[in-house]
């Protein structure tokens, strides 16, 4: 052999040397299946974590209350944050200055500290200076607590959203004679939501985990949702069972959005 | 009544055009695109504007209907003073069509909402009337059967067309082209010019920025030369395109006109 090339004087060509590499792959990850399908103590992991009888037991009322509550709560949160979020959006692109220090503000608070903090505060910290609690309990502290933060994010797509419709489209609706605040509720918002459905659909994601810090909220058995639902069930059930059921509930949200996600983007990068 | 009187008095001062300016400076921060101009459209007239790129062409259109706001000097529309402050510059854009080089469709609207939807919104026409104009006016483009269809489903030559009815569903006055044809296939841009070549045979007034050398010969009554933010020169379409006068506007031509050739060198001979 007189052939130069590296795969050639290793005595093989390309398209064996990607053979075997791939081959390898394939032998790897068989081994380590195997591995754990034969060395797993399968009873035991499913009666400790896949206990049908105690699973059982949880119907109807984790889906009934818990779930439930979460995709309720995660609802309200966004509903609110949503139409905060936009009007944040609409201040950070204001041509008056206050407006924008304002949202800015505002924007960089929510998204600087934690979630949990934040229900403390309103749970907990304002309830001890003022004596009492926020009205319209139990859903106010749970609708501010999910909402203003995810009303920082928000703020933030939409912005994007709205700087991503090109600048053509409102110079042809105001060269058409409608004001600047008809050629944005007709002409630039609509695309703007079209752009951000798919990061706006993330957000609802991440607000469905996000709800379940709600459960520190010292919530009544009707308004548990899976977390809080999952703690309990865990100290009544002697068994990790349900948090394991509600782990389940919880893809039973996300996933689909996921899946919805990944087709508007393929969708939208097709149409672009 | 009153109004009238008023306004016949400042046509008095400004002449019966269509567009008047004087003295049209315009800025961007340091670099300033428009360096005093003085040009008049006169009602029914068709002026076509040549120059080379970055001559300041897109800027004066874009003044007079205040895509761009002039840093000095005034602007005429019928004889309305569209630079004063407190002028009502939505109703002023009504009465201006504005074609962009881009078409700027709206793309989440049906070819037949983009033209009622400023009808409806700006002028409160009715749903019925609104239709009734916009069906005749894709029947003067020759897009009779294109109403359902959305943006993305046109060509761009059908887009310009789409485009060029939206504007004249508002009924203007006078008409600005940005380049109508300059974002478009060489096989699409003659249908676009024979809609442009109809508006011409009707009477329209209109100022068609170009780089189409032969259409604005054949239907311009004035031709603009402009080059580094002054009007060069200008005159009937033959005197200018034909026997230019100025060297700048003969070295322009000659580029435009014969893309190859490079009057300041030496010809190669291709004998050799």
């Amino acid at each position: 052999m007189t052939a130069t090339t590296a795969a050639g004087r290793r005595g093989m060509t390309r398209r064996q040397r990607t053979r075997l590499i791939r081959g390898v792959q394939y032998a790897v990850f068989v081994g380590v299946a195997l591995l754990i399908v034969l060395k797993a103590d399968w009873p035991r992991l499913s009666h400790d974590y896949f206990n049908l009888t105690i699973a059982r037991q949880l119907f109807p009322d984790i889906l009934s209350t818990a779930l439930k509550n979460t995709a309720a709560y995660t609802a309200m949160g966004f509903v609110f944050g949503l139409g905060l979020g936009l009007v944040l959006a609409l201040m950070r692109l204001s041509v008056v200055a206050p407006y924008r220090w304002v949202a800015n503000v505002y924007i960089e608070f929510f998204r600087g500290i934690p979630l949990l903090l934040w229900l403390f505060f309103l749970g907990y910290g304002v309830p001890t200076a003022t004596g009492a609690q926020l009205p319209g309990q139990p859903y106010s502290p749970i609708v501010l607590g999910l909402g203003m933060p995810a009303a920082a994010y928000m703020a933030e797509t939409i912005r994007a959203g709205i700087q991503a419709v090109p600048k053509g489209q409102a110079e042809a609706a105001r060269s058409l004679g409608m004001s600047h605040g008809r050629a944005m509720v007709s002409i630039v918002i609509p695309q703007a939501f079209r752009i951000i459905v798919p990061p706006l659909t993330n957000e609802v994601i991440l607000l469905t985990k996000d709800s379940s810090l709600v459960a520190i909220l010292g919530v009544t058995a009707g308004t548990k949702e899976l977390t809080k639902f999952g703690r309990d069930s865990l100290n009544q059930l002697v068994s990790p069972t349900p948090l394991v059921i509600a782990g389940l509930c919880y893809l039973i949200i996300t996933v689909p959005l996921s899946l919805v996600v990944r087709r508007l983007e393929a969708h939208n990068n097709r149409a672009r | 009544m009153a109004r009238t009187s008023i306004q016949t008095e400042v046509v008095s001062t400004a002449s019966d055009a269509a567009i008047e300016m004087r003295s049209l400076h315009k800025s961007f921060g340091e670099l300033e695109v428009l360096k005093g101009i003085d040009f008049h459209v006169g009602k029914g007239e068709v002026v076509c504007v040549i120059g080379p790129s970055g001559s300041g062409k897109s800027t004066l259109l874009r003044c007079i209907n205040l895509l761009e706001t002039p840093t000095s000097g005034k602007v005429w529309v019928s004889g309305q003073d569209v630079t004063d402050p407190d002028v009502d510059i939505d109703a002023v854009r009504r009465r201006i069509g504005m074609v962009f080089q881009q078409f700027n469709l709206f793309p989440h609207l049906s070819v037949l909402e983009n033209l009622t939807i400023a009808q409806r919104r700006v002028l409160r026409r009715g749903k019925a009337e609104a239709e009734r104009v916009a069906h005749a006016n894709l029947e003067r483009v020759g897009l009779a059967d294109k109403a359902t269809s959305y943006p993305a489903q046109l060509s761009g030559g059908q887009a310009q067309r789409a485009a060029i009815a939206r504007s004249l569903s508002m009924g203007p006055e006078l008409m600005l082209f940005d380049e109508p044809t300059s974002a478009l296939d060489p096989e699409l841009v003659g249908d676009v010019l024979e809609v442009m070549r109809s508006l011409v045979a009707d009477g329209m007034t209109m100022m068609v920025v170009t780089h189409e050398m032969a259409f604005a010969r054949e239907v311009a009554d004035r031709v603009v030369f402009m080059d580094d933010g002054i009007v060069v020169e200008e005159g009937r379409p033959e005197a200018v395109l034909g026997a230019p006068q100025h060297p700048r506007t003969r070295d322009f031509l000659a580029r435009v006109l014969n893309p190859g050739h490079r009057p300041s060198l030496p010809q190669a001979d291709p004998t050799l």
